[in-house]
């Protein structure tokens, strides 16, 4: 149902959210708002959907329908609503801990699956919530009361792994760039299949030196690739500041047929009946 | 049919044996279907030895003039093509002192392990019979010879041959040749007491595994979403729904795992759609966690675990019931739920559908307890009675502009609170495994969370369950108390109990949380001690009541682990001691 007099206001709800000051994922919540306004979307349409961290907590700050689930599986459940109600608008949220860490079997499969759904993470390469641990994509020398010495481990490529995996779409945005992450959920939601929207979030309290990240990101620099090869070509080489949709492919998406009845339970008991 | 004397046999049981891909399973479910439309009652189970593909088979049938839930404590007829590796059964197939063991001469003699207990030996050509028939295989040839000796009408053999094999018309010709060149050699065996003639016909029963049942009642339930991952030995009851759900409008999903698995379900089910998923022991482990989602967030979720033994991998194509403990208690926190065990292979439609129509109303996880023998048992059943009303949750209504802000987690006096569907109006709100308050919103005040205890607590405890909490069986001052799989042999062992005057009666329990303590103090009103029956090392049953009933009657406890089901002789060995003790 389209109804052009809905506002980015509309989508937010009126409690408070825990987030410090300055928090990067504010910038998520407004861009998903403007992105729902621009597509037109009724708020009851809309099922926001998340696990745990700083920026799981984003559904209950919208207008929409949310979930709020337990830790690494919000595209689980999401898959399974999408399935279920296919006329909804279904968006995922969370951050890297829940999306590449705990949940990182599901991200694998959910670009595999292809369910048409758009999978926002809000990348701050730390754990928040529990107050500065280290996750896949933190530096390996990045210091920590866990990991005093740093992980010795490389980052992780969500965009990398997504290509590989299958993901039909796959951008990356910025909070500091509210109207252009905006544009690139809007993109997210209209393009058919699991379509992946890295968000580059600065966790103000645990990495305050990702407030440069202003300085670094580069705007539009990424631009769609004519196939997989070139885009893992790109993604290879890309230093995690480059913004823009790195690819958008024509997989059919996983829909199975849903609510066509051709018989009743009770037909079915014939084949057991002697 | 053990006694001679008997000119007829009122329950016979036979175990077809042999090496993989001898056609073992084929043979077994042929012979069942055989003795079904012919209008017996019957039952079988199967065992394999650990290969996936390949290993030794054996097809355990039990067939009766009327119902059964169970075998045997001892077989008359054990009928192999080979025996390869067939010893391995020993310990599943006991043999009468009056049984028969019946090989094929080119294979040698039987493994001792069948014969030590006197049981006649037989040899015939099976072999040489089959390849007297091109395309002719033994297993046909023993099938037909099976079928002599039981009685069996020659038409009821035909029948199931072709049924099974009318598609391959290559396979079928040389097929009904072998079943007839064993009918005929029969005839040189010694005699071997028939099946008594069959208590009327088929019509009106049915022929269904547990696992089916339990998929066809999620189905009667309202279920329209299943999400699930492979494991024995609930993959069959998936692979059942996976095309059943699809022709009544539903869909299953295979996940990646079993975290997914529940995680979809209950995304499914917040969507408005009742939702399901299948698995064992291993993977409701798994879903511990995000059962606690469902009780906290208050979405309708069912789980069936088809039980195996266990810990860990354990036995996956062998029955226990170990995952009582961790059904009741598994879930971290004070997290109310259902817990129902089906207590036969026909039950298991009506418990799983009843669970359904529980877990919609009470806006909480069900937890089904069937396990690998109830599930991959195949039975002749008197057609099942009409299960619980179909689902009905309680739906929120769209509410206007001006309407006070919508409360999901209202607390209401039956703890129960309209849950709105996505894409209604004016309901919107964020279901949370976070504490909440009545909105839905975090909160981490003591006063929400008790009040949010109390709720969800209260629904379930307040909530009538009617008469299908329990089977209520028999008279007299003694009881015993059961669930699940045990109900079988139980019911047999306490008629036989009864036959020599031992009045004895059968409590089996199909509701296990919320605990029924009142209901279950007064079945036992009269009874001045109890036994109770289960299929696990440790009593889990036994513990569950000591700690959640407080029950006026003493408890003794007859247990076992898991890989050899009770039979009825063993039962009624135990209660009879019990009960002069």
């Amino acid at each position: 149902m389209i109804d052009m007099t809905l506002t980015p206001a509309h989508y937010k709800s009126d409690v408070k959210p825990v987030w410090c000051p300055g928090c990067g994922d504010f910038g998520v919540l407004n861009a998903l708002a403007k992105a729902l306004a621009k597509l037109a979307l009724r708020p009851e349409d809309v099922a926001v959907v998340s696990g745990i961290g700083c920026s799981s907590r984003i559904p209950a700050y919208t207008s929409a329908y949310g979930f709020h689930g337990v830790h690494g599986r919000a595209l689980a459940v999401g898959t399974g609503l999408k399935v279920a109600r296919p006329d909804l608008t279904v968006v995922v949220t969370g951050g890297d801990g829940d999306g590449y860490s705990i949940g990182g079997n599901h991200f694998l499969h959910a670009c595999r699956r292809n369910v048409d759904l758009t999978y926002i993470v809000m990348d701050n390469r730390v754990y928040g919530m529990t107050k500065g641990q280290p996750s896949p994509t933190t530096e390996a020398d990045w210091t920590s009361k866990l990991m005093p010495q740093g992980t010795g481990l490389g980052e992780i490529k969500p965009m990398a792994i997504a290509l590989a995996a299958g993901a039909n779409f796959i951008a990356r945005g910025f909070t500091g760039d509210p109207n252009g992450l905006a544009d690139l959920i809007v993109s997210a939601v209209e393009h058919p299949g699991f379509s992946f929207v890295e968000v580059l979030s600065p966790c103000v309290t645990f990495r305050p030196e990702q407030r440069e990240w202003k300085k670094m990101v580069r705007g539009h620099a990424l631009a769609p690739a004519a196939d997989s090869v070139e885009a893992a070509t790109r993604i290879f080489a890309d230093d995690g500041m480059n913004l823009g949709v790195l690819y958008a492919g024509t997989r059919r998406p996983f829909a199975p047929p849903i609510g066509r009845a051709q018989r009743t339970p009770t037909d079915l008991e014939r084949r057991f009946a002697l | 049919m053990t006694n001679p004397s008997n000119s007829a046999a009122t329950s016979v049981a036979i175990a077809l044996a042999g090496s993989g891909g001898a056609g073992i399973m084929t043979a077994g479910n042929m012979l069942l279907e055989a003795a079904a439309s012919a209008g017996y009652y019957a039952l079988m189970t199967r065992s394999s030895g650990p290969q996936i593909r390949g290993g030794e088979a054996a097809a355990m049938l039990r067939i009766a003039t009327h119902p059964v839930e169970c075998m045997p404590a001892g077989f008359d007829l054990l009928a192999a093509v080979d025996w390869e590796n067939v010893h391995r059964f020993g310990a599943e197939i006991p043999l009468g002192a009056g049984g028969l063991v019946l090989g094929d001469e080119a294979e040698g003699a039987p493994p001792a392990v069948f014969t030590a207990s006197g049981a006649a030996i037989a040899a015939l050509p099976l072999a040489a019979i089959a390849r007297g028939i091109p395309g002719g295989r033994p297993n046909m040839v023993l099938l037909g010879l099976v079928g002599a000796l039981l009685g069996l009408p020659e038409d009821a053999m035909h029948e199931a041959v072709s049924r099974t094999l009318g598609k391959r018309p290559a396979a079928l010709e040389p097929s009904l040749a072998a079943l007839a060149a064993g009918r005929s050699a029969a005839g040189s065996l010694q005699p071997f007491t028939p099946l008594a003639p069959p208590p009327g016909s088929a019509a009106g029963r049915w022929l269904i595994t547990g696992n089916e049942a339990a998929g066809l009642g999620a189905l009667q339930g309202g279920v329209r979403f299943v999400a699930a991952y492979p494991i024995t030995p609930a993959t069959e009851m998936l692979e059942w729904l996976s095309p059943s759900l699809e022709s009544v409008g539903g869909v299953l999903v295979q996940a990646e795992d079993e975290l997914a698995s529940i995680n979809m379900a209950i995304g499914a089910s917040y969507g408005g759609v009742p939702s399901l998923t299948a698995t064992s022991g291993p993977g409701l482990a798994l879903m511990l966690e995000s059962l606690g989602l469902a009780v906290a967030s208050e979405t309708p979720i069912v789980v069936v675990d088809i039980m195996r033994v266990g810990p860990s991998t354990g036995i996956p194509t062998k029955s226990e019931q170990g995952d009582l403990d961790i059904a009741l208690h598994g879930l971290h926190g004070d997290a109310p739920h259902l817990v129902l065990a089906p207590n036969g292979v026909g039950d298991a439609l009506a418990t799983t559908q009843w669970a359904v129509t529980l877990a919609e109303s009470l806006q909480c996880p069900a937890i089904v307890l069937s396990d690998q023998f109830l599930g991959q048992a195949r039975a002749v059943i008197d057609r099942p009675a009409a299960g619980a009303s179909p689902a009905a949750r309680d739906v929120a209504a769209a509410a206007a502009e001006g309407d006070a802000p919508y409360r999901r987690y209202a607390l209401t006096d039956s703890g129960i609170s309209p849950m709105a569907i996505p894409g209604t109006a004016g309901v919107t709100y964020t279901a949370d495994g976070l504490e909440h308050g009545e909105r839905g919103t975090p909160s981490s005040q003591f006063t929400d969370h008790a009040a949010q205890l109390d709720k969800r607590l209260r629904k379930l405890a307040d909530h009538d369950y009617g008469e299908r909490w329990a089977d209520l069986e028999g008279e007299g001052d003694l009881a015993v108390i059961t669930f699940g799989s045990c109900t079988g042999p139980l019911r047999e062992a306490l008629a036989l109990a009864y036959e020599r005057g031992l009045a004895v009666r059968l409590v089996s329990l199909r509701l296990l949380a919320p605990a029924q303590p009142a209901r279950l103090a007064a079945a036992l009103a009269g009874v001045r001690k109890a036994l109770v029956l289960e299929q696990n090392h440790s009593g889990q049953l036994l513990r569950h009541l000591k700690s959640s009933f407080d029950l006026p009657v003493p408890l003794a406890s007859l247990r076992k682990p898991g890989g050899q089901q009770f039979n009825a002789a063993e039962i009624l060995r135990h209660v009879v001691e019990w009960s002069a003790a």
